[in-house]
């Protein structure tokens, strides 16, 4: 079975999504909790699959001002991997990372973008290698690519990727959050159709 | 203040005026705007890829250029509009992230802008205005009324085309 049907997924295959979701967010919250010196909850993850309409509501509506980190991922599993945080929750994380004091949230230096980004290669690369050490499958990822935006337009780049083969879009998203909600974001995973059939193959899931 | 109507990712609505349509967030899709002047019927598709033969699962009509055009102006004829009054306005089709690849994969955005600009051009339907490509989201609305495009981006000005 190569190709699954995400219209048609049982609630073993689910769980089983959820639980990916949860073991790669949870060695990326320790990379960050590491990084940051500060420990960080997590959420329950959730496996979103929704129409392309409704896609952006999972993070807050279209217009909601985000970043997101974007890596390509590559290997036995394709798709993409997000990182996106509320622009307010990013400039937080660059006020514990690099020990500022900023308050005014309208712009992003040169140096915190390339802090944020990095951030983002470090993390995403927790959940990655966890992924792949559980599958023990191949997975390689691409230097992450950083844009801040409309959730609905920083969405828009992994639902084009869906929308060529189906009119759904899934979505493995975990969310997490550091004290107070100074820090408070999400990760998703977006495999491509058939990278889904290849993880759960490779946790004996199905056939 | 007339209530907008909303139109989501891969999704379309046509209606006269006083109404409005509205996309939020567009990115690399692209929002094709429809209007007869005259008997101020207007459509706005919000597509995603360029051409449905190139899909095979292609039942929605609003995900592509090609097929969206063609059913917004079905459901505007159905609404009193002329075809051969038709006039058209673009937004969107933006590179959110600056892949340094040049692979077609990572210009989705201009190759949805370019895809809508010639079935435009096949249909006959003259392309009044456009705001298209960059590196940034749009949020657009439509005024029947008018026949006004907005366009609203973060951190710049209301643009209108």
């Amino acid at each position: 079975m190569d190709n699954i049907n995400i219209d048609t997924l049982d609630n073993i295959q689910l769980d089983v999504l959820k639980e990916i979701g949860n073991i790669g967010a949870g060695n990326a919250t320790t990379a960050l909790s590491q990084m940051i010196n500060k420990k960080v909850d997590m959420g329950v993850p959730k496996v979103n699959i929704s129409e392309f309409k409704e896609l952006s509501d999972v993070l807050g509506g279209a217009e909601n001002q985000v970043v997101g980190i974007l890596l390509n991922v590559d290997g036995e599993i394709n798709g993409m991997m997000m990182f996106i945080l509320e622009k307010t929750s990013a400039h937080n994380l660059v006020n514990i990372l690099m020990g500022k004091e900023l308050n005014t949230f309208e712009d992003f230096t040169e140096i915190d973008l390339s802090a944020l980004k990095e951030i983002g290669n470090i993390i995403t690369g927790a959940y990655l290698s966890s992924l792949s050490s559980l599958t023990n499958l191949k997975i390689v990822s691409s230097i992450p690519y950083m844009a801040i935006d409309m959730a609905g337009a920083i969405l828009s780049v992994p639902a084009i990727e869906f929308g060529k083969i189906g009119d759904k879009a899934l979505l493995i998203q975990t969310e997490f959050g550091e004290g107070e909600d100074k820090v408070f974001g999400n990760f998703i995973l977006i495999p491509d159709v058939k990278s889904y059939g290849t993880i759960l193959k490779s946790l004996g899931i199905t056939e | 203040m007339e209530e907008k109507i909303k139109v989501g990712m891969a999704d379309l609505n046509v209606c006269v005026s006083p109404g409005i349509l509205t996309t939020l967030g567009l990115g690399s899709c692209v929002g094709i705007v429809l209007y007869d002047p005259i008997k101020k019927v207007g459509g706005l598709a919000h597509i995603m890829l360029p051409d449905s033969t190139q899909i095979k699962n292609n039942s929605n009509l609003a995900k592509f250029a090609d097929t969206g055009i063609k059913k917004l102006i079905d459901d505007m004829t159905k609404l009193g509009a002329n075809k051969k009054r038709l006039v058209a306005k673009l937004a969107g089709g933006a590179q959110m992230f600056s892949f340094k690849s040049n692979n077609d994969l990572m210009r989705i955005g201009d190759r949805n802008v370019e895809a809508s600009i010639k079935m435009l051009q096949t249909l006959g339907i003259r392309i009044l205005s456009k705001d298209t490509g960059k590196n940034y989201g749009r949020t657009i609305e439509f005024y029947t009324e008018t026949g006004e495009l907005l366009i609203k981006t973060i951190g710049k000005e209301i643009k209108i085309i």
